[in-house]
């Protein structure tokens, strides 16, 4: 196994799917475990995803959520009458 | 005390769906953080995400009744506000293609971006998420992005969407989505790497294995 055969499959050996025959995960491993330069790829892209889902969202602002709120309770009372 | 505060995303939305306006609000009060930082992800601007909020809210009210529990509410709602914005990306696009644009088939042909600067990171992801000025960083890093790279990275690998439902949603062959997701993780890989790698367990991927 290659650099870059390992780089085609790196998204089914970093997601652990189960495309993965055992005998390539295992050809997977043993290619990484004499590949350094592969490991940190792998390990960076691991660490890639985790960062971005780590991600605290942006709050709203005031002004729109006040802005939103009229819109929904109007068209909530064309829906449901006066009612709310 | 207010017991609508108790109760599930679920509970509320069949509460809502007769007419309660205040278990409809509490529901929205939970997941319009989350809509709109779905939202914001993809549309990658403020005003439109705050329109797709909007947009996804008032959908709500007519679709309360169509929910069937077969996902969370939650999940229910990003899918919703995810079809909104990606319908809203679209026609901006539309808007902004020429009509003589036929390489879109072909752009996902080419090489693989390779990996060129590896480094391990100076510090972990949950470290580096917590620090302000990494927030833009990995905008930043998202910005350059294509937006067909950013939505299939944004959906596969943020909100767990299937190969299928992602290719649906986007209009595209699986086996696009597949190398388009392979293409956005090397790019955010080589972007980020530069900027948190640590330079002193840097390695070169130019070795020969036999």
């Amino acid at each position: 196994m290659t650099c870059d055969e390992l780089l085609k499959a790196l998204n089914d050996y970093v997601d652990g799917t189960l495309d993965l025959t055992q005998a390539e995960c295992a050809q997977y491993a043993a290619h990484l475990a004499g590949c350094n330069p592969c490991q940190i790829v792998v390990d960076n892209i691991r660490g890639t995803i985790q960062l971005f889902r780590a991600g605290q969202p942006f709050p709203l602002l005031i002004e729109f959520q006040d802005r939103m709120q009229a819109a929904l309770r109007q068209r909530w009372q064309e829906k449901f009458g006066v009612r709310g | 005390m207010n017991l609508l505060e108790q109760q599930s995303d679920e509970r509320l939305i069949a509460v809502a769906v007769l007419g309660d306006y205040e278990a409809f609000q509490e529901l929205i009060s939970r997941i319009q953080d989350r809509v709109f930082a779905t939202a914001l992800r993809i549309t990658r601007n403020r005003a439109d995400a705050e329109d797709v909020t909007q947009q996804t809210s008032l959908s709500l009210i007519e679709n309360l009744a169509s929910f069937r529990g077969e996902s969370s509410a939650a999940a229910w709602i990003l899918r919703i506000a995810t079809n909104h914005a990606l319908k809203l990306l679209r026609k901006r696009k539309d808007l902004a293609t020429v009509s003589c644009d036929v390489s879109s088939a072909d752009e996902h042909d080419g090489p693989l971006p390779h990996p060129h600067y590896i480094a391990q990171w100076k510090e972990t992801p949950e470290l580096l998420a917590q620090r302000a000025d990494v927030r833009q960083q990995i905008d930043a890093a998202l910005d350059q992005l294509e937006d067909s790279y950013r939505s299939v990275f944004f959906l596969r690998d943020l909100e767990d969407w299937s190969v299928r439902d992602t290719a649906e949603a986007l209009g595209i062959s699986e086996s696009n989505v597949k190398i388009s997701l392979l293409r956005a993780r090397l790019m955010l890989r080589e972007r980020l790497t530069k900027v948190f790698g640590d330079e002193t367990t840097r390695v070169f991927p130019d070795h020969q294995h036999e």
